[in-house]
């Protein structure tokens, strides 16, 4: 965990409402790993007061990069910042996926619903560098919400793509699409990263199957770094449920973990 | 050299800057990022006697300037408190002081009998103005006569000195310093957060599940400083005051109007090394005024 007060903007990549940054943060870079985020102060002015959560999207050599969505004032003015301003990041935060050598071989999927893609990029880089087999479900409402598509098959990962509108690839949610492929794929283990309703229904889907799975969840966040107890979710540990730090213990939890929150009435 | 240090008559900070309870973990948290000697002090988060899973989420809503938490006081007790980290907290040179929280006055007194058996804590300070853990609000310090009574049993049952952290939800907060004071307690800390609330418009629902929760955050300062400038001149016991501090410059505002020692709170989910900034900034600032003591600056208000 370390504050880099001057990560360097050295790129800026932009689609829409999506955003890729790369920073220079090479004492972050070397101790990342593939679900762990950042905190990124975004102003020094008190409006955006707290730091903003984002997932590492990748890390080569000193570098780092966040991808992220405009879903609000925090995000919005990050967008405007441009190449050689720094940012003010902390880092890395909370635990990650499960990787390693456990993996060579085997046919991993993982599934992205919109900028939950974001952890899902650097995962498949560990993975491939273990020697897996890497599938990526990749789902959006509408082909521009894809816009990693290319970075992703650049690498020679093999990409499952989805819109809700079917204005590219499979017509529905990406649940539906990784539900119909899963037999063929038989993977060893899915990860997943997206709206909770995507995660549930993956969770389900992977649990009638009697799949291993791991998710990365989304909270507010006061710190990012267990001080506020602010992100909390409802997880099972040791038998018991309880109120857990998502920053702390999280990311990323494993099936069994999670306690969903009920469906609104 | 400066000195920086304050003399609150019951204790001597090696300077003026504490961590406020529920923004500084158990103090640990922040080990990675400063010196945690180099601070006058932490307060640790409120401990009742028992461990609590604290409020629902969402738990947290920025709003301009400011931060509501409607957080809940979740923590692991007394007794694991005690057992695990208190060892961990005596190894650093600074004053520990123990955020004491009760859902009524026997737990409060409690919690402090239990603490008094352990060496390595400075004071304990009486949060008797959490504004998430009852309905509406409620807590003993909107009311004078149950901070009297609160007080007063506490300050029995303590053999160390007690903080008395007040509630800025109160018509009068003057009226309530006295009844503290009365009651015996040592200093006062001004103040626990502003009840607050956030709506969604698109769900038309409250942003937080408490519905209510607590408003922190640079948004309160000016509110808090009014109240330490009524209180002060009213009480013969010193104030130690919260709200809004992210600076040197802040924390000046407050030591001038006649705070003796200040909690950063919020800024250090911020930026984790807040305290030590300000700090630096506070010596910055009286090396270049000539100012020998801090000491001497404290209550220098010229109205």
């Amino acid at each position: 965990m370390i504050k880099d007060p001057q990560a360097l903007i050295v790129d800026k990549k932009n689609w829409k409402d999506y955003y890729l940054f790369s920073l220079e943060s090479p004492g972050i870079a070397s101790q990342a790993l593939p679900g762990q985020f950042i905190m990124v102060r975004i102003s020094a002015q008190p409006q955006p007061l707290l730091r903003r959560p984002f997932s590492i999207h990748s890390k080569e050599k000193k570098n780092i990069e966040i991808f992220f969505q405009i879903t609000g004032l925090g995000t919005s003015l990050l967008s405007q910042k441009r190449i050689g301003e720094s940012l003010d990041i902390l880092g890395p935060l909370g635990k990650g996926f499960v990787t390693g050598e456990s993996f060579q071989d085997k046919v991993i999927v993982a599934v992205g619903g919109g900028r939950g893609i974001a952890p899902l990029y650097f995962l498949s880089q560990e993975l491939c560098s273990s020697g897996a087999s890497v599938k990526i479900f990749y789902g959006g409402k509408s082909h521009k919400d894809l816009p990693l598509k290319e970075k992703f098959e650049k690498d020679g990962i093999e990409l499952f793509c989805s819109t809700d509108d079917g204005s590219f690839g499979y017509k529905g949610f990406v649940s539906d699409f990784f539900k119909a492929e899963l037999e063929k794929l038989n993977p060893s283990c899915v990860f997943a990263c997206g709206p909770e309703e995507m995660m549930k229904k993956i969770a389900q889907i992977t649990q009638e199957k009697n799949i291993p799975a791991e998710f990365s969840l989304e909270s507010v966040m006061g710190c990012g770094f267990g001080a506020c107890w602010g992100c909390v979710k409802k997880i099972k540990k040791n038998f018991k449920e309880e109120w857990t730090k998502i920053c702390e213990e999280g990311p990323v939890f494993s099936r069994e973990e999670i306690i969903w929150t009920e469906e609104e009435k | 050299m400066t000195d920086l240090s304050v003399d609150l008559g019951f204790i001597k900070l090696k300077n003026p800057v504490l961590a406020a309870s529920g923004t500084f973990g158990y103090g640990l948290e922040f080990s990675p990022f400063i010196d945690l000697n180099k601070l006058g002090g932490f307060v640790v988060k409120g401990l009742y006697f028992s461990p609590r899973p604290g409020n629902l989420p969402p738990r947290l809503v920025e709003t301009p300037g400011g931060l509501i938490n409607a957080i809940g006081l979740p923590g692991v007790g007394v007794e694991r408190f005690s057992e695990e980290i208190l060892p961990e907290l005596r190894k650093y040179n600074t004053a520990i002081i123990v955020n004491v929280c009760g859902e009524s006055n026997e737990e409060y007194a409690s919690v402090v009998e239990r603490l008094n058996k352990e060496e390595g804590i400075s004071a304990y300070e009486l949060n008797i103005s959490c504004p998430n853990v009852k309905k509406d609000g409620l807590c003993p310090a909107l009311s004078p006569k149950d901070t009297f009574s609160v007080v007063s049993l506490v300050k029995k049952s303590s053999s160390r000195p007690v903080i008395t952290k007040l509630s800025p939800n109160v018509t009068d907060i003057v009226e309530i310093a006295l009844s503290a004071q009365e009651a015996g307690t040592d200093a006062l800390s001004l103040v626990n957060t502003f009840l607050a609330m956030a709506v969604d418009i698109e769900t038309k629902k409250p942003i937080l599940a408490n519905t209510f929760g607590g408003l922190s955050g640079p948004a309160i300062k000016p509110l808090v400083l009014r109240m330490v400038y009524q209180v002060v001149s009213h009480v013969k016991i010193p104030v130690i005051g919260i709200g809004g501090i992210s600076s040197g410059k802040d924390a000046l505002e407050y030591l001038i109007t006649g705070a003796k020692a200040v909690e950063v709170g919020t800024a250090n989910f911020i930026d984790p090394e807040t305290t030590v900034k300000i700090i630096e900034e506070l010596k910055t600032y009286c090396q270049k005024k000539g100012i020998d003591k801090i000491e001497t600056i404290i209550g220098t208000l010229k109205v």
